[in-house]
């Protein structure tokens, strides 16, 4: 397949990609690689059918084809997978396969689920057609999007960041399968903001740098360095900073926290640790083992059974956050910035722009019953500038940002209301390199200002150069706590897995 | 081939420009319409609408206060919907607060002074809508029942209750109609001012609207609201309580209800009836949501269906003609304004070539 000289413009004033000329091969894996914004979906959804480029071509074996919708995509056989799943939730791995498909013989399931299990064992997928899809993990899912495309026959795959909510193990599970698809002649785009899974499962990479095609390398022959330079267009250091911790004494104190949800499950058992003030904190675990709940359990937005959360002043007081609400916490001088998963559902107002989205925190302030509209307007201005955010105004809405631009801003809000516990969670989802860097830098900054940080991480790689401390967690329990600068990948890896670690 | 994308926000005078290009074209569609089917002059018709509604002072008097109802029923379910409480219930409401205020002047008519009097009727008929909107409130707020539901059923329970008082306060016995309250000594009514008396009805509506949209817009507690119906989540995230701002803007919102019953009936019909409210509570809430809950837009929004209503009354009457006809005109023109909303959020692209959105 051949793209050549694509340009798409939106409303008239960005441009996404820019004259990008793309070449890909049957029985090769192909990442693609850029900073946020840098055009990577754009680019892939032309490919789909979901937008048009504004001028260009595209070839496939030689033969020039003109993708105007997801469907003449599927009948080419390109299928795409996106970060978001378009699955029915109350439906069937099966019945969501064949969901849509156009077939004038019987409607016949069963046909159906032999078919998958054909393709399952053809290339080592692991999938119960009769499966609902409310009762799958993430990674299930995946594969169930994955199976769909091949059900319906495609040979040209893209999956947009299929391993950003993936664990490790699952990773590797699922480049296993892309090998095996690679292997039987199969296209394959990937794109992806870890360097080192580029370096493991492509065979060639592909680099855009605001919409334009700056380069292809063979991966065998290029470093993790050499791609970061090429995709930010400058040398950068690749090395996160772990400044020593200085003045660090007890913050907070987390002992035997039980937290059950409203349906019962057992979320958080028995779990104690501490964090120091002046350290970054990392927790690690299986995305789902109780990471949210504990973070929300500190900053009062989860009900807790047992156990205690004491915030320990300097002057020895020791004050216990267990029954506070949100409010009461900020007022008794405990300040806790928390960085949601879920950026847009909790934490920021997607349909209000950045001034008004800065006034959560604030709005309070001030006897006044009128809102006073000029600080977060000050305050937005401020991180716009400070933090790089790509925007148009302060007035735009939060929801029309892109996802990394959408991180710094809540991440700008929380640093800026002075915190003396920081806790963020996965605060780089999604972000590019450079971005995810920035966000570093800030933490540690915070560190250094004797902020107690807690970092909610998916990135082992990152959570062992970043972290002091790492805790990890193992379905709700405290599977143990590690010395940032002496632990292993293996060793967290397999605490995350079993509890107390060990090989298995 | 067509496609539909999502557009950019357009800018406004892009977008005023759409909304009256589809009034004109709303009018040409009901002129052809009205020449097709009755052989009428559509614009005779127009024109007896307008004479309808503005021809004399009289009925433009009566055009201002079926205006200023409406506006104050549309302004006092804005703070709920703004919220995304979808308060149905207005209609009950307002026939709760009519109920309260007609009760105060059947049974202290005689006495207490007038200006107590009335000041006792707008005390119980603000608390009696205050109260109907703060049931379901509760329901939302402690056990997260559906609101549309609970609202609507609110409304039947004040019927209900009008229904049985109207008996008991019958005149004369046995007509099942409490005809003009205190009629000799109009005590509870309102006041004449500058020899008109909806004056006041529309000074005060005047009021409450601007003052809804500096609660909403510029308040501490408009801005709860909004955050609050944008995202329960992010609100508990920062520390509002939710709960409460629910049940604080229901009992704003029900207490402007009852507020507007207060006016049907201390300053308009002086009666009680089971009709009283005449679907406003339902109207009001197409009101709002034309004027995208921006209170100071839904005067423009109220006087759209005011003077197609009045206009539909007098061209029934001029012509002849069925007053069901007035209300397909109605109908043909909230099609077309509503339906423009489409292409105000939407691009529809009809050559192949094109493909622009925003993701």
């Amino acid at each position: 397949m051949r793209m050549r000289g694509i340009t798409k413009e939106f409303a008239g004033k960005v441009v996404a990609n820019k004259d990008v000329d793309l070449d890909i091969y049957r029985g090769e894996i192909l990442a693609l690689l850029g900073e946020n914004g840098s055009g990577k979906t754009t680019l892939m959804n032309m490919l789909s059918g979901i937008y048009f480029p504004d001028s260009g071509s595209i070839e496939i074996d030689g033969e020039p084809v003109v993708i105007s919708s997801p469907k003449i995509a599927y009948d080419h056989g390109i299928g795409m997978i996106h970060q978001h799943f378009k699955l029915v939730n109350v439906f069937t791995a099966a019945e969501n396969i064949v969901l849509g498909l156009v077939d004038n013989r019987r409607f016949d399931l069963a046909a159906a689920a032999a078919k998958i299990n054909e393709i399952c064992d053809a290339y080592g997928f692991d999938v119960d057609p009769y499966q609902k899809v409310y009762d799958m993990s993430v990674s299930q899912k995946q594969t169930v999007e994955i199976v769909k495309l091949l059900f319906r026959g495609a040979d040209i795959l893209i999956l947009d960041e299929p391993t950003a909510v993936l664990t490790p193990q699952e990773t590797d599970k699922l480049f296993a399968v892309l090998r095996n698809m690679r292997d039987d002649g199969k296209a394959i785009i990937i794109i992806t903001h870890k360097l080192h899974e580029v370096l493991d499962i492509s065979d060639r990479v592909a680099i855009l740098r605001k919409g334009e095609h700056v380069g292809d390398m063979v991966t065998s022959a290029t470093t993790s360095q050499e791609m970061t330079n090429m995709m930010v267009g400058h040398q950068v250091t690749l090395n996160i900073d772990r400044p020593e911790p200085v003045n660090t004494f007890e913050r907070i104190r987390v002992e035997g926290l039980t937290v059950v949800d409203h349906e019962g499950v057992v979320k958080l058992d028995d779990v104690s640790f501490s964090m120091n003030a002046g350290e970054i904190l990392g927790i690690a675990g299986i995305s789902g083992c109780g990471q949210k709940e504990l973070l929300e359990a500190i900053a009062g937005l989860q009900p807790v059974q047992k156990g205690s959360i004491d915030y320990l002043h300097r002057d020895g007081r020791v004050e216990s956050l267990i029954g506070k609400d949100p409010l009461e916490i900020a007022a008794i001088g405990v300040a806790l910035s928390f960085v949601p998963e879920d950026r847009l559902g909790m934490g920021l107002v997607a349909n209000m722009d950045l001034a008004d989205n800065m006034m959560l925190r604030s709005f309070r302030n001030g006897h006044s019953v009128f809102t006073d509209r000029k600080a977060p307007a000050h305050l937005a201005e401020k991180v716009v500038e400070e933090l790089e955010v790509n925007t148009p105004s302060i007035h735009t809405a939060v929801r029309r940002l892109s996802g990394g631009n959408v991180q710094k801003v809540l991440v700008g809000r929380e640093i800026a209301s002075a915190p003396r516990v920081l806790l963020s969670a996965y605060a780089v989802r999604g972000l590019d390199v450079n971005s995810s860097y920035l966000i570093y830098d800030l933490l540690n900054e915070q560190k250094r200002k004797g902020v107690a940080v807690v970092y909610v991480g998916e990135d082992l790689d990152v959570l062992l150069e970043l972290c002091d401390r790492i805790l990890v967690l193992c379905g709700g329990k405290v599977s143990g706590i590690v010395d940032g600068r002496t632990a292993t990948k293996n060793e967290v890896g397999f605490m995350m897995t079993k509890l107390g670690g060990g090989e298995a | 081939m067509i496609h539909i994308t999502k557009r950019k926000e357009m800018p406004l005078w892009q977008s005023l420009a759409v909304r009256l290009g589809a009034i004109v074209i709303a009018l040409v569609v009901c002129g052809f319409i009205t020449t097709i089917t009755t052989g009428l002059n559509p614009i005779d018709v127009y024109a007896t609408m307008i004479k309808g509604a503005f021809g004399t002072a009289r009925k433009t008097w009566t055009l201002l206060q079926e205006l200023a109802i409406l506006l104050c029923i549309s302004v006092a379910l804005t703070p709920a919907f703004r919220m995304r409480f979808w308060n149905l219930g207005g209609e009950g409401q307002i026939l709760i607060g009519c109920f309260a205020s007609a009760a105060c002047m059947i049974l202290l008519g005689d006495k207490v002074p007038n200006a107590v009097l009335i000041l006792i009727m707008f005390v119980t008929s603000v608390a009696a809508g205050a109260i109907w909107a703060l049931i379901p409130a509760i329901f939302k707020a402690r056990w997260n029942t559906n609101e549309t539901l609970f609202t609507l059923m609110m409304n039947y329970v004040a019927t209900q209750i009008v229904a049985y008082f109207v008996i008991v306060w019958e005149v004369p016995k046995g007509s099942g109609n409490i005809g003009i309250i205190n009629q000799s000594t109009e005590a509870g009514w309102f006041p004449v001012i500058g020899g008109q008396k909806y004056l006041l009805n529309v000074v005060l509506v005047a009021i409450v609207t601007v003052l809804m949209y500096i609660y909403l817009n510029y308040s501490k507690q408009g801005y709860e609201i909004s955050v609050v119906g944008e995202s329960t989540n992010t609100a508990r995230y920062v520390g509002i309580k939710v709960d409460r701002v629910i049940l604080r803007t229901l009992l704003i919102s029900g207490a402007i209800c009852g507020f507007a019953g207060l006016l049907l009936v201390a300053g308009t019909n002086h009666t009680l009836t089971t009709t009283l409210a005449g679907g406003r509570g339902f109207t009001a809430v197409m009101v709002a949501w034309l004027a995208k809950f921006n209170p100071l837009v839904m005067i423009a929004s109220s006087f759209l269906l005011v003077f197609m209503d009045s206009g539909a009354g007098e061209i029934s009457m001029a012509f002849g003609l069925n007053h069901s006809f007035g209300a397909i005109l109605t109908g043909i023109i909230l099609f077309f304004i509503i339906g423009c909303e489409f292409f105000i959020t939407y691009k529809v692209n009809f050559a192949k070539k094109e493909g622009e959105t925003n993701a």
